[in-house]
Order: C-alpha cells, then sequence, then structure tokens
C-alpha cells in the first residue's frame, strides 16, 4: 500500500501531457503559431467588448482608410461599417465554424478509419466504398451544393464543411490502424485478451493521435479557408459578418480601395498560417521518441 | 482437479489452411500435455509449425487457417469451439502468451504502469487504485528495479531486457494458468537472456505451466523439464530434456544438437559445425513417408513408404521406423528402452 501511495502524485501527473506544451515552446514556430492564434481567439473573445455595436451597423463615413480617423483605425468600407469590428466579429464566426466543422469531420473520418482499418473484410469494403464516394465529389462544390440546397446558416455551413473534408482524414486513419494491426502491439494486445473497444481506444487510436492533431490543425486552416470562399460567393450566413463576406464586399471596390479586401484577407492568411506553424509543431513535439534525454 | 491432472492438455491438433481448393496441414495430429510448474519446450526449425501451433493454443490461428482435432484443454476446458468472445474471456486471464520482440510489442505512448493498469482492468472490475497496486506487485515480481519510478515511464526509457520484464508482468497481470512464451529470448543479449529465462523459472514455481517456444536448444538445457521436437507440422519426440540431451533419438534431433557449436576441446581441434544438409520440405510438396527422410542419414527404403508411427518410449515418445535400431546396445540408453 505504500508504494501505491507514494505513486499516486507521480502517475497522476500525465508525464505525457505535461511535457507537450514545454516541447512546443522550445521552436520558434509553433510559439509563433500559438501567438497569432491567441491574438486572434482574443478578439474573437473580446469583440463584443471592443465593439458592442453591430459590425453590420453603418457607423461612420463610407471609404475612410486606414488610420486616416483614429476612432476607426482599419478604415470603413464602402457603407461606412467599421473594418475592425467586422475583422472582431469574423474572426469568432471563422474560429467557431472551423473548430467545429473540423469536430465534425474528426468525428466522421477517425470512426470510419478506426474501424476499417482494424476490422478490416466486409466493413473496411463497405466504408472504403463511401469514402471513395464522396472522394469523388469535389469537395468545395460538394460544400457548395450542401448550401445552396439547405439554407445557407451557420449551422448548414458547419455541416457542409465536416460532412466534406473527412475522406482524406479516414483513410489517413485507415493506413496508420492497418499498419498497427499487424504490428506486435496489437497482437500482444489480443493475445492478452483485450477487447476490441480497449484495443483501439487505448493501443491503436493514442499511437495514430500525432497524424490525427496534425491534420486537425491543418483542417481547421483549410475549414476557416473553405468558409471564407462561400461567404466570398455570398453563400454565407448573411446576418453574420465573415471575413470571407467581408473580402468578397470589397471585391467591388477592389482598384480604388483595395484595402477593403486586403484587411480582411491579411485576417485569413494570419489565422490559416498560425494553424499551420502550431500543426507543424505539434507533429515534432507529439513523437514521444523526441522526448529523449 | 486434482494437483497431478496437466493444465494444459493438447489432443491430437492439427492446423489446416484452406485456400482455392488447395488445404495444407501446417501442423498434425500433434498432441502434449503440460503439468502444472512444469515447462515444456517445443523446439524446431522455422516453419516447423511451432508458432502456429502456440496461437492456436490462444485461439487465434489466422484465417485462412483452422485449427482441427480432438481437444486443447485448458484446466480441463476444451478451448477448441468456443466462441469469440468466450475465447477472448480465457486469453490473458487463464492463457497468456509472451512475443519475442519487446521493443514492438510495448504501446510507445502509454507509460508500463498505464499499460499493466489496462490489463487488469479490462480481465477484472478493479478500481484504478487496486490495480496500480497489482501493478506494481507485478513490476517487483519480475524484479524491475525501482518499480514506482518506472511505472510512470515510457517504454523507451527502458532497455530490451527491461522491456521484456514488463511484457512478462503484463502477461501475469491476472495469474494465468500457463504462460506461452514464443522465442522470448531471440531478442535480447546473452547475459540478459539467461537473466528472463530465470525468471521465468522462478515464477512457475507458483505452479503455472509455461509452452517454451524456441529454435535454440541452448535455451531449453536448464530450462526446460521436457521437450518437444517439431519437424514439418508433425511431432518427431518428444522426451525429458535430461534424457533428450543424453540420447537423442531421432536423427533429427541428433541432427539439432550435433549442429551446435562447440568449443574446441584442450589441445584439439577445433570442431567443424555440423549441419542438417537440405531443408526443410514445402508443405504443399511433403515428401512420401517420414518427412525427414530426404535429409536423413539412416533412412531406408521402408522411411519413403510409410510415415512411421509415434513409438512409446519410458521416457516419451520417438517417431522414427529405425528407432529399434538406435536402441540397440541398450545398455547404453538406460532410460530410453521401447515401453
Amino acid at each position: 500500500m505504500s508504494i501505491a501511495q507514494s505513486v499516486l502524485p507521480a502517475a497522476e501527473e500525465r508525464p505525457v501531457r505535461r511535457g507537450l506544451f514545454a516541447r512546443l515552446l522550445r521552436r520558434p514556430s509553433p510559439v509563433a503559431g500559438l501567438v497569432l492564434l491567441g491574438a486572434i481567439l482574443a478578439m474573437a473573445a473580446l469583440a463584443d467588448v471592443a465593439y458592442p455595436v453591430d459590425p453590420l451597423d453603418m457607423v461612420g463615413t463610407p471609404f475612410l482608410w486606414p488610420g486616416a480617423d483614429p476612432d476607426f483605425p482599419l478604415g470603413t468600407d464602402m457603407m461606412g461599417r467599421d473594418i475592425a469590428a467586422g475583422i472582431f466579429h469574423g474572426a469568432r464566426v471563422s474560429l467557431l465554424i472551423g473548430g467545429v466543422a473540423t469536430l465534425v469531420s474528426l468525428v466522421i473520418g477517425v470512426g470510419v478509419g478506426a474501424i476499417a482499418g482494424f476490422f478490416r473484410g466486409r466493413a473496411d469494403h463497405a466504408l472504403m466504398h463511401v469514402t471513395e464516394l464522396f472522394q469523388t465529389i469535389p469537395p468545395f462544390l460538394f460544400a457548395i451544393v450542401i448550401v445552396a440546397i439547405l439554407q445557407p446558416t451557420m449551422t448548414n455551413v458547419v455541416l457542409a464543411i465536416g460532412l466534406t473534408s473527412w475522406p482524406s482524414l479516414a483513410r489517413l486513419v485507415r493506413a496508420e490502424v492497418l499498419r498497427l494491426r499487424d504490428g506486435e502491439m496489437v497482437q500482444a494486445s489480443i493475445v492478452l485478451g483485450l477487447s476490441d473497444a480497449r484495443i483501439i481506444l487505448t493501443h491503436v487510436l493514442p499511437n495514430v493521435l500525432a497524424p490525427i492533431v496534425v491534420s486537425a490543425s491543418i483542417m481547421v486552416a483549410s475549414a476557416i479557408l473553405t468558409e471564407s470562399s462561400l461567404a466570398f460567393l455570398g453563400l454565407g450566413d448573411p446576418n453574420i459578418v465573415s471575413w470571407g463576406s467581408m473580402v468578397g464586399a470589397g471585391r467591388e471596390v477592389l482598384r480604388t480601395d483595395w484595402y477593403v479586401a486586403t484587411v480582411p484577407g491579411l485576417a485569413i492568411v494570419a489565422a490559416v498560417l498560425a494553424l499551420n506553424l502550431l500543426g507543424d509543431g505539434l507533429n515534432d513535439a507529439l513523437d514521444p521518441r523526441q522526448n529523449r534525454r | 482437479m486434482t494437483a497431478s491432472s496437466p493444465v494444459l492438455e493438447v489432443e491430437d491438433l492439427s492446423i489446416r489452411f484452406q485456400e482455392r481448393g488447395r488445404s495444407l496441414l501446417a501442423v498434425r495430429n500433434l498432441s502434449f500435455q503440460v503439468a502444472r510448474g512444469e515447462t515444456l519446450a517445443i523446439v524446431g526449425e522455422s516453419g516447423c509449425g511451432k508458432s502456429i501451433t502456440a496461437l492456436a493454443l490462444l485461439g487465434l490461428v489466422p484465417p485462412p487457417g483452422r485449427a482441427e482435432g480432438k481437444a486443447i484443454r485448458l484446466e480441463g476446458r476444451n478451448l477448441l469451439g468456443l466462441g469469440p468472445e468466450a475465447l477472448r474471456d480465457v486469453r490473458g486471464r487463464r492463457i497468456a502468451m509472451v512475443f519475442q520482440e519487446p521493443m514492438t510489442t510495448l504501446n510507445p505512448v502509454l507509460t508500463i504502469g498505464e499499460q499493466i493498469v489496462e490489463t487488469i482492468r479490462d480481465h477484472e472490475p478493479a478500481s484504478r487504485r487496486e490495480a496500480r497496486d497489482r501493478a506494481l506487485t507485478l513490476l517487483e515480481r519480475v524484479h524491475i528495479p525501482d518499480p514506482v519510478r518506472r511505472f510512470g515511464e515510457h517504454p523507451h526509457r527502458l532497455s530490451g531486457g527491461m522491456r521484456q520484464r514488463v511484457v512478462i508482468a503484463m502477461a501475469l497481470a491476472c495469474n494465468p494458468a500457463v504462460l506461452v512464451a514464443d522465442e522470448p529470448t531471440t531478442a535480447l543479449d546473452v547475459t540478459i537472456q539467461a537473466q528472463i529465462l530465470d525468471l521465468i523459472d522462478e515464477l512457475k514455481q507458483g505452479g503455472m505451466g509455461v509452452v517454451l517456444i524456441t529454435h535454440d536448444l541452448g535455451v531449453v538445457a536448464g530450462h526446460a523439464e521436457r521437450v518437444l521436437v517439431m519437424y514439418a507440422g508433425r511431432k518427431v519426440e518428444e522426451r525429458a530434456a535430461a534424457d533428450l540431451f543424453a540420447t537423442p533419438l531421432h536423427p533429427y534431433t541428433r541432427g539439432l544438437i550435433a549442429a551446435r557449436p562447440r568449443r574446441r576441446v584442450e589441445g584439439g581441434e577445433r570442431p567443424r559445425l555440423v549441419e542438417i544438409p537440405g531443408t526443410v520440405p514445402s508443405l504443399a510438396a511433403m515428401p512420401p513417408g517420414c518427412a525427414f527422410a530426404p535429409r536423413c542419414a539412416s533412412a531406408t527404403e521402408d522411411c519413403t513408404a510409410a510415415e512411421p508411427p509415434l513409438t512409446s518410449l519410458e521416457d516419451g515418445q520417438v517417431a522414427c521406423l529405425r528407432v529399434g535400431d538406435f536402441l540397440a546396445p541398450s545398455h547404453s540408453l538406460p532410460h530410453a528402452r521401447l515401453a
């Protein structure tokens, strides 16, 4: 008993997770990614405090260039809407849609990939045929079709992105699971009489976690891009402001007042870049063998 | 069940691979018993069927293979014909297995403590704390120094021998009646090999039966009570270990023992390493009669006519038509008289 008691705190701390953040901070690029992402998160969190007025309201003179009026640091668009307010509120929309759509995609992709790879045979055939069916349709066109048929609400946009972006993840997970399935580790777990669910959850998926997390961060980035593209085409939710719809609106005045499209465009670039930098950093940090001392 | 009844009893086991109308027997009519606290070594070349036999003991013959025959009785319960769920329950709890390569059998992302705890909790309704307690006791039993510290470490921090100890600890998590060890020391340094074998010897003192699968006769000597030699899917000789080494009867066994590297005698010449000519026949093209006949120096015409039956001896069995000839000067083979 005394042995068990003295080990309790050590086992509770979970050394993998404790080290992950520290390892992430050892390299410059994930730090840059985290800082950028933190700034965008802060904008999303503070949107209501910093700009309590609806960002779609006309609040100033149209076509105020950035810096021309201290009340509107990023200027106003052709309708006199505050671009800074749009950026802050748009951050909220982009992150929310990127995050939830990726979550939908993760659940489908990891589920399909793990079941197909682990059970093989008929389950694999059936699931992979469905996956291929989805892969034959260009995801962006598919998303457009879904949003066009359904109403362009935020939920539908999330569903459209989530439903179209899982196939590649499913294939990635399946390939990794297939590799592990025949490895001695899974064989040893079967020999120990562990249940399928436990083998998948404790032995297979944790070993696939690194590629899943890395692709998830990239998927958030591409979901943000897809949402922006949909909004740019006017297929976003018309009642909310999004970076994509701001770029779309600015397109008409690109030759004279290019900042209207460029400022939200830079916000998209910053978000996507932050997530990609973070993804690369996670890729390195999640490998437990990198932790050798 | 009485104390003397065998803990594992295999009766007439065959393993058949059937594919596209072709049917191959990887193991034919194999029978053996393992008593409590006893080590039975199964020895043979690659491809003789020893590893697939080990998997069959756990009900894990990979498809399209299939185990057939009378019975695999574990503590009196026939495993042949049990459903997958019942088999899964037996695996790990009553019979456990240790693989060759401890580097790849452990999960690199979990600490060794978590892995042992998971194994215990998947089989028994133990609380996290109880399971942790038992895991530490197991680590002590397999002589991991400083188990409290090792409990929280990942496998890559351990040496090969230590990892194999952890693998054995996981196999012992639910106190199995039989431990199957498939080449448990092949991937380890020689000095570590001896330690692991000593550990297995020590653990079976509690009454666990051990099936030790190996191609290395050196591993067998001193660590097994009985030895079963397999050739091309069939048992060719099974005898008490001491007798087998003193007076090997089957020409294949004699070949195996002669093929071990030996030390030079003081002042003498380095002895030439004797090899067994030829290779193991393919399962698809078995020679008629005794499968070993084409490689056997003592083979006669009769050997290729019909498969030699297993002859019972006082201390075991041997499948060779000419065993009577090898036994002839019977005073020189005190233990090996025809029963």
